[in-house]
């Protein structure tokens, strides 16, 4: 099979090299071969580097294969929660083949939209095409409510990648997460599809499929959007039809709120895959975790009488974006911290920020997003900093011994 | 008439406008760009106070340049400027009171626009006061229309109406468009300045760097 590709992709090539006739689209071929094959050399032929068969399209390919758990989740939770609302028992394949159509316009509109613009930044500069759009396009579809309409991810997704992305060089040179400012653009440019209570769980049909009027016990917010609007300080949070739930229904997921966000469980099964295979640093998400639970213990103990300051600190990190972005949002690679000490700071102040927003600004009941890109910009000053530290503590000790 | 305009004053006018532009190019006046371009009305009335008090101001300071004393020179350009800002904000307040109430402080803080006391400094202080007159209506012009272009942008997509008028049509609105709140935000009359200032940078290769 791998060979007749092999074979078909070797006829082509004549066309796309110098002198062929499609030698303007080189750079489109050559993003296709080197997706479908590892190329022959994945670091350049001088100077001293270390050789193996990843390159970073096999690295993005691992971190979408680990965002799998959580999409399939995701899909099948939009249709359980559709399910659920509307009071009708559909079973497992309906359930999830109605969220797998809702859920798939958006991937194919994120990749559509941004691999397109990355193709014609890769001609115009002539160089190859980046790949970071892989993992990007798949994160964009799981942070956006599945009500979000379509036109509005395709502009977003198009902002993020020109003005996130290619203004600074393209993959690898980007300051802010580009899957974050996406979600970032949406939040600020129309908040009213991105909060509230009437996006999260999609209640009309989708292609014909389901449809039906909400019971009337029906209410379409976030466990983090209850908690920013509650009047008493004390509230117990209950899913789309008023019944209470806990901590095991936020670590599970079957619970509204972005597509990929709600499992922490399938969240964790793709830490895991990112973990094993060393792409994602395992100190970035520690701390992310550690911040957010000590501040958020910090707030159930001396916190304002707020319902969202009562929430128990344990609570906080399995609802909501918390898990997904200390995961996968903070772990990226080129916006995150990349010396070690710069890692635990970076991470720490990522999950101890989301606390403080969360429960000190009632306008944004989640905190994550705006966390993490928070501390993107600080990322650099942190290595910064933790790199002249160790300069300085060496030139110290080389001193005192002369 | 062929002194009035000579070539060099043609430049003096022209340059500013797109080559030497005061926002787009020396980057100055960036405050007061972001902060009233939400809507088209406001950024044009603060385009033309901007250009009015600009050129007086570099008149006057062009005719005083001989008798003004080195060392309390900002002082005296303070002065005039303030006068100027006074006269052109009362003015507003008397005829176009809507506007003013929209512009708020920007036109009192017209006073501290980089661009007045760059031209004072750079321009009126070393010039007669013909050419500098021609000098402030060309920044004042130049600064204006980057004003109106970016506040073009941010009505449109941000509000759906120009001067006030509704513009995108109803219908698309029921087909499920939505404005773009984040115009109405100052951080996008940044990105949209940076967008010129990239337009202009490619056009104009002596300006890349």
């Amino acid at each position: 099979m791998s060979n007749k590709l092999r074979k078909l992709v070797d006829k082509i090539k004549p066309n796309f090299q110098p002198g062929g006739k499609l030698e303007k689209l080189h750079s489109v071929f050559d993003g296709f071969e080197t997706f479908l094959f590892v190329p022959n050399t994945t670091a350049s032929k001088k100077g001293a580097h270390i050789r193996d068969a990843i390159d970073s399209k096999r690295t993005m390919i691992v971190v979408v294969m680990a965002l799998l758990p959580a999409l399939l989740f995701g899909m099948y939770n939009v249709g359980y929660q559709h399910y659920l609302a509307i009071g009708q028992d559909a079973g497992f394949w309906s359930t999830f083949v109605y969220g797998l159509l809702a859920v798939l316009p958006i991937i194919i509109v994120s990749y559509g939209v941004g691999l397109g613009i990355e193709f014609i930044a890769a001609q115009i500069r002539g160089s190859e095409i980046h790949e970071g759009f892989l993992v990007t396009g798949m994160l964009i579809p799981m942070i956006v409510p599945v009500d979000t309409p379509l036109w509005m991810i395709a502009i977003a997704t198009a902002f993020a990648v020109i003005f996130a992305k290619e203004v600074f060089g393209g993959t690898g040179m980007n300051i802010f997460n580009v899957a974050l400012v996406t979600r970032a653009f949406l939040f600020f440019a129309y908040p009213s599809h991105m909060s509230g209570n009437t996006v999260w769980v999609r209640t009309g049909t989708t292609f014909g499929l389901g449809g039906g009027t909400p019971v009337d016990s029906y209410t379409g917010a976030t466990v983090l959007g209850e908690l920013a609007t509650a009047s008493s300080d004390n509230i117990q949070v209950v899913d789309v039809v008023g019944n209470p739930i806990g901590f095991w229904d936020g670590f599970l997921g079957l619970i509204p709120g972005s597509i990929g966000e709600t499992s922490t469980l399938a969240i964790l099964l793709g830490a895991a895959l990112i973990l094993f295979t060393g792409v994602a640093s395992w100190k970035v998400m520690l701390s992310v975790f550690t911040g957010g639970a000590l501040m958020a213990f910090v707030f159930n103990s001396f916190g304002p009488d707020t319902a969202v300051a009562h929430f128990p600190w344990y609570n906080h990190l399995v609802y909501g974006g918390f898990a997904f972005g200390a995961v996968f949002m903070a772990t990226d690679p080129v916006t995150s911290a990349r010396t070690e000490l710069g890692k635990w700071i970076f991470g720490f102040m990522i999950g101890a920020f989301a606390i403080i927003i969360r429960v000190l600004n009632p306008g944004y009941p989640e905190g994550m997003m705006l966390a993490i890109l928070f501390m993107n910009i600080f990322a650099p000053l942190i290595d910064y900093y933790v790199v002249n530290a160790n300069i300085k503590k060496r030139l110290k000790r080389a001193t005192k011994k002369a | 008439m062929s002194k009035l305009m000579s070539a060099k004053t043609k430049e003096i006018l022209l340059g500013p406008l797109a080559k030497n532009n005061p926002i787009t190019v020396q980057v100055l006046g960036i405050c007061s760009a972001l902060a009233v371009t939400a809507k088209l009305e406001p950024a044009l009335v603060m385009g033309i106070s901007v250009t009015i008090i600009v050129a007086f101001s570099n008149v006057i300071i062009s005719l005083l340049r001989n008798t003004i004393p080195n060392r309390i020179r900002i002082i005296v350009q303070l002065v005039v400027v303030a006068a100027l800002v006074t006269i052109v904000s009362e003015f507003l307040k008397a005829f176009a009171y809507d506007v003013s109430v929209q512009l708020s402080v920007y036109i009192g803080l017209i006073i501290t626009n980089c661009i007045l006391m760059g031209r004072l400094e750079a321009f009126a202080m070393s010039n007669g006061p013909w050419e500098s007159f021609i000098d402030g209506l060309g920044n004042g012009f130049g600064y204006a229309w980057i004003l109106v272009v970016v506040a073009f942008f941010r009505e449109l997509l941000g509000s759906g109406t120009l001067f006030g008028y509704q513009v995108v049509p109803q219908a698309l609105y029921d087909a499920g468009y939505s404005n773009n709140g984040l115009m109405i935000l100052p951080p996008m009359a940044l990105i949209l300045v940076a967008c010129i200032i990239w337009v202009h940078r490619a056009k104009d290769k002596e300006l890349q760097e």
